[in-house]
């Protein structure tokens, strides 16, 4: 053929349109999302001392080893740099209480990624949210340690660290009564919450830290509003209606929207592109379900709090909510009249 | 600022490389190779042999069925072979070869000052012998689309001056170099579907070439020229249609089905000139352009001169360039041969350096991230499709509304695992039926 009589020519790339693509990487998400994290690491560390440091650092480098580990064993490309690991190993430490012993960390964070995102696949594979699995896995092996509160006065030198109740768990044992009494009164307790001076979950207890955090992605479009939104409505309404000892519609819901792991969840948790609806009527369907069992869990089951346990549950609900809120195509509607 | 609802992307433009380039004309190539299929449907059969001598604007090759159309020799010369060529989508396509005698002798053309007086049979006569097709790249033959079966009655004529492809420049220059023959085309395609009402669509980046359209359709009432906001793919039909009258073609159909012919500028363009001087469709406006290309140009090229030819006038690929993109680089073909000559659907020749393309060929897990059923004007959910097409569950893919994919990127552009959910989503439609 005549084309090829006119000797060598320059090679070119051929591939399929199109070619060209958006900046965005999956590394840039991860450790985007992990940057939007470091507010409420370091109000973890301004109120739980340097254990804070340790925990955290402990699950990062147990996630990291995990997914190295794992892979290295199946024989897998080692994928550490994509950052997922980290961010796993990073939101598992921030829900972690910060007196928890060592081993346990780090076996969460093996059960964590070792077991619920790489064995189930890897990244874009795991159904449930690993750092949860992993938290769920400690909680319900070691209820004691993983119950254990430091108070929140930053002891440096934490090695007879106090310990004391979180508020969510005083307000389910004693009310709302005590809660008060020991914050003064209604206006202090919100403003100790939502500065995050209380015990809990290393990095679930400053509202503003986290909300600066969620701020940022929202602003970069990393996540919706659609999930924390429907979420935190849905506790609110049920905290209001139900929350209450002196009958209906008498609950608190701004003591239930500022405890716990709540913002934490439904901002870093609830939206975690892998294990949530993609599209939009099913994530709002999967918000309300989360915020749904939050409450549940946290008024009637026996734990304190249940917003870890609601986004588990709702991650198996995911793949069947996305199966049954699909997207309306453009020009159904039309089409649909015609037939 | 009108624009389409679902979806959507906001590609970086480079338009600033082209778009202040005035339309040059490219010297008549050595030796023209003329596809034998420049349009979807049909291919020609030839109507010339080897060795015979062809004039400018002749015809060479007739169309063997209903959605077809005619092709023209685009330079005067011997016919010197009717072999295999490589087309800009990849394919080998049969191709006469025109050698130039240097003549440029033409055909006689029929030149017509009443145009506009014509019956509409007559300039759709015109239309189909010039062998007008979608000059945007998609090809397809123009008297089909003004040949609408009598039950779809037809109320409204676009035309496309959108160009939302990044880097292309071709219809901007002609907007604004002949702003006057583009209405003109228009009014030809409004008598011949007995219409009173014209629109043209541009995107607002070409705030030039609104006021010089505008101007140029400033005495004829029923002409308006549409300012749409700057968004890939804009300049796809059904966008266009819902962002201009806000009709939504149905799923799987056509816009005739709403009553819509859709033309590109080009296609104005060459519209008015077969009406108005008889001249058959054998050249047209290419963007020669991108990061790779040394000078990039508007180029009027003669059908069938190589890409090659193109470059050269440009200055040449620069030592960085890797990719060489037929059409826009959302769309478009990388051509594998620098011979692939220009056809009539050819907007556009892109050349990129590596740090300009991506490389799908490494790509990873879906994150479910869901920015590409956000970036989908269709409303569809690519990851599906892309999953399963992956999984080889193409009947799923189907389900997922596979054929209502008209492929313009948006979600491979947007996707953080740089998944080919475009190369994936041909796949499947090649592997089940719609």
């Amino acid at each position: 053929m005549e084309i090829n009589k006119q000797g060598p020519k320059q090679e070119l790339i051929v591939s399929v349109s199109p070619h060209i693509s958006s900046e965005e990487t999956v590394p840039r998400i991860m450790w985007t999302v992990s940057i939007s994290l470091i507010p409420a690491l370091v109000m973890g560390i301004y109120y739980f001392g340097p254990r804070a440091v340790y925990v955290t650092a402990l699950c990062i480098i147990g996630s990291m080893l995990s997914e190295w580990f794992v892979q290295r064993l199946a024989g897998k490309e080692i994928t550490l740099t994509d950052g997922s690991a980290f961010l796993t190993g990073l939101l598992l430490g921030l829900n972690m209480p910060s007196t928890i012993p060592f081993y346990i960390a780090l076996v969460a964070s093996f059960v964590s990624v070792g077991i619920t995102k790489q064995l189930f696949g890897g990244l874009g594979y795991n159904i449930f949210n690993p750092a949860l699995i992993g938290r769920a896995f400690a909680l319900i092996t070691w209820p004691r340690a993983m119950t254990t509160w430091a108070v929140p006065d930053a002891q440096f030198l934490a090695i007879n660290a106090k310990t004391t109740a979180t508020p969510l768990g005083i307000l389910k044992e004693e009310g709302m009564g005590k809660l008060l009494e020991l914050f003064g009164d209604k206006l202090s307790l919100y403003k100790e919450l939502l500065l995050g001076h209380r015990a809990g979950s290393l990095g679930e207890t400053s509202m503003i830290a986290i909300l600066i955090g969620a701020a940022f992605l929202v602003y970069r479009r990393y996540i919706s509003l659609r999930i924390p939104l429907s979420f935190l409505a849905t506790v609110a309404v049920g905290a209001w209606i139900f929350g209450g000892k002196g009958g209906l519609f008498t609950g608190d819901p701004i003591v239930h929207l500022l405890s716990g792991g709540l913002m934490l969840g439904a901002f870093f948790m609830a939206t975690d592109y892998v294990t949530c609806p993609t599209v939009s009527r099913g994530q709002i369907l999967f918000g309300i379900g989360c915020g749904f069992l939050t409450i549940l869990i946290r008024l009637k089951a026996g734990y304190p709090e249940g917003v870890m346990f609601a986004i588990l549950i709702m991650n198996c609900f995911a793949p069947l909510i996305d199966r049954n809120f699909r997207t309306s195509i453009f020009g159904a509607k039309k089409a649909a009249t015609n037939t | 600022m009108s624009t389409f609802t679902l979806g959507g992307i906001h590609p970086p433009e480079h338009k600033e490389l082209a778009c202040n380039a005035v339309i040059e004309v490219c010297k008549a190539p050595q030796r023209a190779v003329v596809p034998l299929s420049q349009h979807i449907g049909a291919p020609c059969k030839s109507l010339v042999e080897v060795g015979q001598r062809v004039l400018a604007g002749q015809l060479i090759g007739n169309p063997e069925g209903f959605v077809s159309a005619p092709v023209h020799a685009s330079i005067a010369g011997k016919v010197t072979s009717i072999e295999a060529f490589p087309a800009p989508i990849g394919r080998m396509v049969p191709s006469i070869v025109i050698e130039n005698d240097k003549s440029d002798e033409w055909t006689p053309l029929e030149d017509d000052p009443n145009y506009l007086e014509r019956a509409a049979d007559v300039l759709k006569g015109r239309i189909k012998a010039a062998g007008i097709v979608g000059m945007g790249g998609a090809t397809f033959p123009t008297v089909v689309k003004l040949s609408p079966p009598k039950e779809k009655k037809i109320d409204a004529v676009i035309i496309n001056g959108a160009e939302c492809e990044p880097f292309l420049t071709a219809d901007h220059r002609l907007m604004l170099e002949s702003p006057r023959e583009v209405v003109e085309g228009l009014k030809i395609l409004m008598k011949v579907l007995e219409l009173d009402r014209g629109y043209i669509g541009i995107e607002e980046n070409k705030p030039d070439a609104i006021e010089k359209i505008k101007n140029a359709a400033s005495n004829d009432k029923n002409i308006e020229v549409w300012t749409l906001l700057t968004k890939y793919p804009q300049g796809a039909e059904k966008m266009l249609i819902k962002s201009i009258l806000n009709r939504e073609v149905p799923a799987g159909g056509l816009p005739m089905d709403i009553g819509v012919v859709v033309q590109n500028v080009g296609t104005a363009y060459a519209i008015y000139e077969a009406c108005r001087n008889g001249k058959p469709l054998v050249e047209r406006v290419v963007s020669v352009t991108g990061p790779g290309v040394t000078t990039p140009k508007n180029l009027r090229a003669r059908i069938g001169t190589p890409v090659s030819q193109l470059l050269e006038t440009c200055g040449g690929l620069r030592s960085g360039a890797v990719k060489v993109i037929s059409g826009g680089p959302m769309m478009g073909f990388a051509i594998y041969d620098l011979d692939t000559p220009v056809t009539k659907g050819t907007s556009g020749i892109v050349a990129m350096e590596d740090k300009d393309i991506v490389h799908r060929t490494k790509f990873n897990h879906c994150i479910r991230c869901g920015r590409c059923v956000e970036a989908c004007p269709m409303g569809l959910m690519p990851l599906m499709l892309s999953l399963y097409s992956e999984k080889a569950l193409y009947a799923d893919a189907r389900d997922y509304h596979l054929f209502d994919c008209f492929e313009c990127g948006s979600c491979a552009y947007v996707c953080p695992s740089k998944r080919p959910i475009v190369q994936q989503i041909r796949l499947a439609k090649t592997m089940v039926k719609p």
